[in-house]
């Protein structure tokens, strides 16, 4: 009989794909899902529990079911329910992690946290270091938004990890997922059939696939797996904003950048929804991790880069107006014309 | 007096001719190692290829955002020209600069905008054997203004601190810095080339660290292109400016005054200062640190001396 496994956050796409990973993990007995939401689907084997990780109810069933591993996958960047408000969706990321923690600590029996995190986490001014290694200090605080989340979560987690030493406690920073099925905020903006962009900035933009971020959760889950510690994960290799719009085939307007505090709004008027200037504001704010730790400790880089990516999702959703093949297409006729005048 | 005028003029006549020698050396091995076309292609098909390049966005840019193709094709030919024709630029010791692994070049700053940074790295790319590229260390407000930050990321321009600069070192990439900042940059006319304070002396404890030789550049040429002769520090402070300057021209003349005077320049590297054969602990050694970074500060200033007085006139 292997170890209790229980995932909160449970109920979304990445949630589901990590369930059905652990339910082939020989290490893996009995597996617990908890979300506020019913389940996109259910799995056989998982128990799942339709709760909210912010009630005292969480202490009963780390107790009752001697969960020996926490993965805390609760830690959004967007609303999982749609046109839920950003204070709700802060409240859940903060005091649901706090409560989390809370009961965490009253289960002797946990060997093992695993802490969804995120490279927004070092923000993205201007006066940083074009590189973020796990050891820069979080200077999101100033920011605000699910980057300030984000540091609160992690200064939490610091503190559980200070009380209880024995238990290995594991901090992913996930640069922004991507997936050919992903339903990412990331995705959700590179959907866009026009792309929004701030006016005289050209981010560079980390990717990490969504494949490759299940298998760095599995590993983490696994036992025996990391002592613990933080870790920056991202495919290697970067994309600008600019070169990712033309790989998909997608034209970008650029909108001067005091003008984005509207753009949310705008964008709503027009019928797109799902994309607030908070939002856009930090996926247009670029930032680069250092990924060496985790290589080192896996042994290897993940296996998609930025750049494969970036490819496999614009193999699903690309061919805008502006796709590259057709683009070629005008320049060799613009060739010809050349060449026979 | 017109003897002591006249033996520098033919030195320096000498010298250009020298210069222009390895240029044309320089040039040729560049186009050898080139990565790009055959013999056989034409310049409308390389065009093309890299216009299909460009919207397909089938390039690669590193992690600092450095964009070595646009850098190449667009940026570098459009700096070519003012290096060659408007500044003259005259470089000596070039030889000095390490043909591959990291170093760490230390150059004086001065005249207003950062054209010596530029002409530096034009320098390192067209009159270094291996065709080397530069990475300048930049202030934070390069990286704050809309458009110039998209530019010196693409241009391999990063922030200037000791984490980037390491990293970078780290890489086997030649990096630049001036260590002056905006004291060098922004100072009056009157105070040219009078090295300012090079900061606390950070860049020998990276150099220390990385294990990377310093090469002193001083640069005689940038100070006169902006002559500053007065500060609006009322102005600077209202749009957020480490200073603002009064020329002759600018801001009389609006845009037209911020068009560089056409001064002769010469830019030379000096001997590198090896730092491998110190221990790793060295870096933690503020004396040392004080001892190394007067030296560097040292030469640029004789070697600047130096090239004053060998100079014909500030214009030819």
């Amino acid at each position: 009989m292997g170890r209790t496994v229980l995932v909160t956050g449970a109920g979304d796409a990445l949630g589901s794909r990590l369930l059905t990973r652990l339910r082939r993990d020989p290490g893996v007995g009995r597996l617990i899902a908890v979300d506020r939401r019913p389940p996109l689907r259910r799995l056989p084997g998982v128990e799942f529990l339709s709760t909210d990780v912010r009630r005292p109810t969480l202490v009963a069933v780390l107790a009752e079911r001697a969960v020996e591993t926490v993965v805390h996958l609760d830690v959004r960047d967007a609303p999982p329910v749609p046109g839920e408000s950003r204070s709700a969706v802060k409240e859940n990321n903060v005091l649901g992690t706090m409560q989390l923690l809370g009961a965490c600590q009253k289960v002797p029996g946990l060997r093992r946290l695993v802490v969804r995190s995120s490279t927004q986490v070092y923000g993205s001014p201007a006066r940083e270091p074009a590189l973020f290694g796990e050891d820069s200090p979080p200077r999101a605080a100033a920011g605000g938004g699910f980057a300030r989340d984000v540091a609160e979560v992690e200064g939490y987690v610091r503190g559980f990890a200070r009380r209880r030493p024995e238990v290995a406690v594991t901090v992913l920073r996930f640069a922004h997922l991507l997936g050919p099925g992903s339903d990412s905020r990331m995705a959700a903006y590179f959907r866009l059939p026009v792309l929004p962009t701030v006016f005289g900035y050209d981010p560079r933009l980390q990717l990490v696939h969504e494949d490759d971020a299940l298998e760095v959760l599995a590993w983490a889950v696994r036992e025996p797996g990391p002592g613990g510690g933080v870790y920056n994960v991202a495919g290697d290799g970067v994309l600008t904003l600019s070169q990712a719009a033309r790989r998909l085939g997608r034209p970008t307007v650029p909108v001067l950048s005091p003008l984005t505090p509207w753009l949310g709004s705008a964008l709503r008027a027009l019928g797109i929804s799902g994309l607030s200037a908070e939002q856009f504001r930090s996926l247009l704010d670029g930032r680069v991790a250092r990924t060496r730790l985790l290589r080192e400790t896996m042994g290897g880089p993940l296996p998609h880069t930025t750049a494969e990516t970036f490819a496999d999702f614009a193999a699903v959703h690309g061919g805008g107006p502006l796709a590259p093949e057709r683009l070629s297409r005008v320049v060799g006729r613009f060739e010809e014309v050349v060449r026979r005048g | 007096m017109a003897d002591a005028k006249v033996i520098p003029f033919d030195e320096g006549e000498r010298r250009s001719r020298r210069s222009s020698a390895e240029a044309a050396g320089g040039a040729g091995e560049g186009v050898d190692q080139g990565s790009g076309p055959g013999p056989g292609e034409s310049a409308l098909e390389r065009g093309l290829a890299f216009l299909r390049r460009r919207l397909a966005g089938e390039y690669e840019v590193d992690d600092f955002g450095f964009d070595r193709e646009l850098t190449d094709e667009v940026l570098m030919p459009l700096l070519r020209p003012v290096f060659e024709r408007y500044f003259r630029v005259d470089v000596r010791g070039i030889e000095h600069v390490p043909a591959e692994g990291g170093a760490l070049i230390v150059a004086n700053h001065s005249g207003t905008l950062p054209w010596d940074g530029l002409m530096t790295q034009v320098a390192v790319r067209e009159r270094h054997p291996a065709g080397r590229r530069l990475r300048l260390l930049a202030a934070d407000l390069v990286f704050q203004l809309p458009v110039v930050n998209e530019l010196a990321r693409k241009a391999g321009h990063t922030l200037a601190c000791a984490e980037d600069a390491q990293e970078l070192l780290e890489r086997g990439e030649l990096v630049g810095v001036m260590p002056e900042g905006f004291k060098g940059i922004g100072k009056p006319f009157s105070e040219r080339y009078k090295l300012q304070r090079f900061g606390r002396g950070g860049f020998v404890a990276t150099a220390l660290r990385a294990r990377v030789p310093i090469v002193p550049c001083s640069i005689v040429g940038a100070e006169e292109i902006h002559p500053m002769v007065g500060n609006a520090r009322t102005v600077a402070r209202l749009l957020g400016l480490p200073y603002f300057p009064l020329t002759p021209t600018f801001p009389w003349l609006g845009p037209l005054g911020a068009v560089p005077l056409p001064t002769k320049w010469t830019i030379e590297f000096g001997e590198p200062i090896e730092t491998g054969d110190r221990p790793p602990e060295a870096a933690e050694d503020p004396m040392l640190m004080f001892q190394l970074t007067d030296q560097v500060r040292e030469t640029i200033q004789h070697t600047l001396y130096k090239l004053l007085v060998g100079r014909r006139s500030v214009f030819f």
